[in-house]
C-alpha cells in the first residue's frame, strides 16, 4: 500500500464510522445538516476541489464533477425535503471505496507483471587486476569487455563465454524450465540467471542493444499500439459520459414539464433525484480501467511463457487467426541434418553406422557430423587410415584393414558396387565394403518433436488451415507435409515467391476478420513476416533481426508455443469482450431502472463500484491465461 | 526524437487526459501514455528542446489532472 492509499483508507474508515454513529444521533434541522457535513467533507473534499478545478479548466464531464453534482444535489434535496443526507455521504463513500480498490488492484497487478518480467540486470561485475570484482552500471560496459557472472546473478549483457562452465536458467526469457548448459565458446544472452558455476564472459553487445534491454523496451512499448477494443472504449467513454449527462438533464426537466402540460403534479423532486442518480452511473470507469488492464495482463502472461507480443493490437489479430502458414526449415523441422533411416544389406544397422562414421571421422561436412552424431562412440579402437576424399563422390578409407567407401550413387558406380535406390527422401549415403554394396543411410532434416502435436492443437483451437512454404525440393516437402498432416504445401519457393504466396492466401480468405499468420525462424523471412497479417518469429533468442521484423516473438523454437500464444490471445479477448458487455449492460440496465423509478442512488453506486471491481478481477485473469 | 518518462497518475481515464494534454503541448509531435507501465513516451518535434517542452507538458498535465506527476530526469 502506498502512502496515498493508506491515507484514503483512513478517510474511508473514519467517515464510515461517523456515518454509522450519526445514524443513532437524534438531531434534526440545521444541526443534523452540519453533523452530516463532517463525514461528507472528510471523504469528499478532494473530489470537490478537483471538480472545481475541472470547471475552471472547462472540463465539465470529469467524473469528479459528476460525483460532486450528484452528491450536492442529493444534499440539496435532503435540505428541502426529506432531511436524509446519508445517501449523499454514502455515494461519495462508495465512490472512494471503488477508487481505492481500483488503485490497489491496479498497483498489485502492475507489480505482479513487473515481477514476472524481472530480467533487468542492475549491475555488471568487472574483474580488477588482483582478481577483485567491482560492480559497475551495465550501461558503462563497452563491447569486448570481460565481465564476471557469479552463481545466482543475472547475465547483464549478451556475450560469449571465455572461461567456466555452468547452467543457465532461461525461464524468464523463454518460459523453458530446463536449464541450459554453457561452456567456453558458447553464446549467452542477458537476462538468464547463472545457476552453478562462475562464468567469464566477453561482451559482444552494448547493454542497450542486449537481449534483456530489447525485450523490456518492447514490452514497455507494447502499450502504445492500441487494439481496436481499446480504441472503441476510448471513443465510447468520450460519448457515453456527455450522453448520460444530457440524458440526466432531460430527465430532470422534460417529464415534469410534460406532467405540467397534462395538468398533473410535476414532482420536480422525484425527477431531479432520478437525474442525479443518472450522474452517478455516468462514469465509464469499469471499462476504461479493465480493458487496457486485460491486454496488459495478457501481454504480461504471454511473456512469462516466452512469448513476446509487441502490442495489444497483435494480441487481437492473433485471436482471429484462421490460417497459419509455416516455413519448413527451422520452424517445423530442426534445420539440422540427422540420420533418419539405416537400410543395411547384410550387416546390422549399428555396424553400418559404425563403418560410415569411421570413414567420416575427419570430415567437417554437415553430413559427416550427422553420421558421427548417430554413432557417438566413434572413437573406439578401430584403425582408420588412408582417408581419401573424392570430390563430388564421397570418402574412401581403410578401416581395420577393409576398404570402406562412403558416398553417393556415382561413387558406387565408379567402384562397381550394385547400389539400390531408396524410397525415402533426403540425402542417401551409400556404403560399400571391399567393393561389395552394404546398404545406405538416409540423412535428412528432422521434424521437431512437437511439430505434429502443435498442428493438431492448432486445429483444435480454431485454426482451419495449415500451410507449409519451403524452398526445399518437392519430395522432401511432401514427406514432411504428410507426416504432419499439413493442408497445403508449396515447395521450391524463392523468398519472393513466399511473399506472393502469402498475398494469395490473404486475398483468398473468406472474411476480412480471418487473419493469416506466418511463422518463420526470422533469419531470412523478414519480408514474409512483415507481409502477413501477423508475423511470428521463433527461436529468436539473441536475434535482433527477428525481434525487429516480427509482431510476435517466440523466444525458443518449440512450435507448441504458437498454440499457447493463440490460446492466450483468445482467452484475453474473451475476457475483454466479457468486460465490455458486462459493464455496458449493467450500466444501461441501471439507467433504465432509474429512469422508470425502480432504481435509486444506492443501486447506482453499487452498480458502478461493483461492476468495476468485478471487471478488474476478471481482467487480472488474463495474467494466467496460459493455464 | 523520442524519450520516455516515468509518470504517476491514479486512474486510466486521467492517463488519457494527460495524453491529450501532452499531445497539445507545443514542441510535441506525438505522445502516448501507458497507464499500466506508468510511462509517457514523447516524440519531440524537430528542433524542440526536450527539457523545456517537458516543463510545459507537465504544466499542462497538471491543469487537467492536478495530482499527476511526471518524473523529469
Amino acid at each position: 500500500m502506498t502512502a496515498k492509499q493508506k491515507k484514503n483508507l483512513t478517510r474511508i474508515l473514519l467517515s464510515a464510522a461517523l456515518i454509522i454513529a450519526l445514524h443513532f444521533v437524534p438531531v434534526t434541522g440545521w444541526l443534523r445538516f452540519l453533523l452530516y457535513m463532517i463525514p461528507y467533507l472528510i471523504i469528499g473534499y478532494d473530489i470537490l476541489i478537483k471538480a472545481l478545478k475541472g470547471l475552471v479548466n472547462r472540463q465539465p464531464f470529469d467524473e469528479c464533477f459528476l460525483m460532486a453534482v450528484a452528491t450536492i444535489g442529493a444534499i440539496a434535496l435532503g435540505l428541502v425535503k426529506s432531511g436524509d443526507y446519508t445517501e449523499a455521504v454514502a455515494v461519495m463513500l462508495f465512490y472512494q471505496i471503488g477508487e481505492w480498490f481500483q488503485s490497489y488492484a491496479v498497483g498489485k497487478s502492475r507489480r505482479s507483471i513487473s515481477d514476472l518480467m524481472d530480467i533487468r540486470p542492475d549491475y555488471a561485475n568487472i574483474e580488477g587486476e588482483n582478481g577483485e570484482l567491482t560492480q559497475v552500471d551495465p550501461d558503462d560496459v563497452e563491447i569486448g569487455t570481460t565481465i564476471v557472472v557469479q552463481p545466482g546473478e543475472k547475465v547483464p549483457i549478451d556475450g560469449v563465454v571465455l572461461q567456466g562452465t555452468s547452467s543457465l536458467d532461461t525461464a524468464a526469457l523463454t518460459g523453458e524450465s530446463m536449464p541450459r548448459d554453457v561452456a567456453a565458446g558458447d553464446e549467452v544472452i542477458s537476462g538468464c540467471i547463472n545457476l552453478s558455476g562462475l562464468l567469464k564472459i566477453r561482451t559482444t553487445k552494448e547493454f542497450g542493444e542486449s537481449t534483456a534491454s530489447k525485450i523490456l523496451e518492447l514490452i514497455e512499448d507494447a502499450g502504445s499500439r492500441k487494439s481496436k477494443s481499446e480504441d472503441f472504449i476510448t471513443k465510447f467513454a468520450r460519448i457515453y459520459t456527455p450522453a448520460v449527462v444530457y440524458a440526466a438533464i432531460a430527465l430532470a426537466v422534460l417529464p415534469p414539464l410534460l406532467l405540467l402540460a397534462l395538468r398533473m403534479d410535476p414532482a420536480w423532486g422525484t425527477w431531479a433525484y432520478r437525474a442525479l442518480t443518472f450522474l452517478v452511473v455516468s462514469c465509464p470507469c469499469a471499462l476504461v480501467i479493465s480493458i487496457p488492464l486485460s491486454f496488459f495482463a495478457g501481454i504480461g502472461g504471454a511473456s512469462k511463457e516466452g512469448i513476446l507480443v509487441k502490442g495489444s493490437n497483435y494480441l487481437e489479430i492473433l485471436s482471429q487467426t484462421k490460417t497459419v502458414v509455416f516455413d519448413k526449415t527451422g520452424t517445423l523441422t530442426r534445420g539440422k541434418f540427422a540420420v533418419t533411416a539405416v537400410h543395411p544389406e547384410r550387416l546390422d544397422e549399428r555396424e553400418l553406422l559404425h563403418m560410415a562414421a569411421h570413414v567420416e571421422r575427419y570430415s567437417t561436412h554437415p553430413i559427416a557430423a550427422a553420421l558421427r552424431e548417430a554413432y557417438p562412440d566413434e572413437r573406439d579402437g578401430c584403425r582408420v587410415e588412408d582417408v581419401t576424399e573424392i570430390a563430388g563422390r564421397g570418402i574412401r578409407a581403410k578401416v581395420s584393414g577393409k576398404t570402406v567407401c562412403v558416398g553417393n550413387a556415382r561413387m558406387m558406380d565408379d567402384i562397381g558396387a550394385k547400389w539400390k535406390p531408396c524410397e525415402q527422401s533426403g540425402t542417401i549415403i551409400h556404403v560399400a565394403i571391399d567393393g561389395e554394396y552394404e546398404g545406405h543411410i538416409v540423412i535428412s532434416d528432422v521434424i521437431k518433436e512437437h511439430s505434429a502435436q502443435a498442428i493438431r492443437d492448432l486445429k483444435k483451437n480454431g485454426v482451419t488451415k495449415i500451410v507449409m512454404l519451403t524452398g526445399d525440393a518437392k519430395a522432401a516437402a511432401q514427406q514432411v507435409a504428410s507426416q504432419l498432416s499439413v493442408d497445403e504445401v508449396h515447395a521450391e519457393l524463392l523468398p519472393a515467391d513466399k511473399v506472393a504466396k502469402i498475398e494469395e492466401l490473404i486475398a483468398s480468405k473468406k472474411s476480412p476478420k480471418d487473419k493469416v499468420a506466418f511463422v518463420g525462424d526470422g533469419i531470412n523471412d523478414a519480408p514474409v513476416l512483415a507481409r502477413a497479417d501477423i508475423g511470428i518469429a521463433m527461436g529468436a533468442m539473441g536475434s535482433d533481426a527477428a525481434i525487429e521484423a516480427a509482431d510476435i516473438v517466440l523466444m525458443d523454437d518449440d512450435p507448441l508455443r504458437i498454440v499457447t500464444a493463440i490460446r492466450i490471445s483468445r482467452k484475453c479477448l474473451r475476457i475483454v469482450r466479457e468486460n465490455i458487455w458486462f459493464a455496458i449492460g449493467v450500466k444501461l440496465l441501471c439507467l433504465f431502472l432509474t429512469a422508470v423509478g425502480i432504481g435509486n442512488m444506492w443501486l447506482a453506486i453499487f452498480a458502478d463500484v461493483g461492476v468495476m471491481i468485478i471487471a478488474v478481477l476478471n481482467a487480472v485473469r488474463c495474467l494466467h491465461a496460459a493455464r | 526524437m523520442k524519450k520516455s518518462y516515468k509518470i504517476d497518475v491514479d486512474c486510466a481515464a486521467c492517463a488519457l487526459k494527460m495524453e491529450d494534454a501532452a499531445k497539445k503541448t507545443e514542441g510535441v509531435a506525438d505522445a502516448s501514455v501507458n497507464f499500466m507501465a506508468l510511462k509517457m513516451k514523447v516524440d519531440f518535434a524537430d528542433g524542440a528542446d526536450p527539457a523545456q517542452v517537458m516543463e510545459n507538458v507537465r504544466k499542462n498535465c497538471r491543469k487537467v489532472e492536478p495530482d499527476c506527476e511526471i518524473f523529469l530526469k
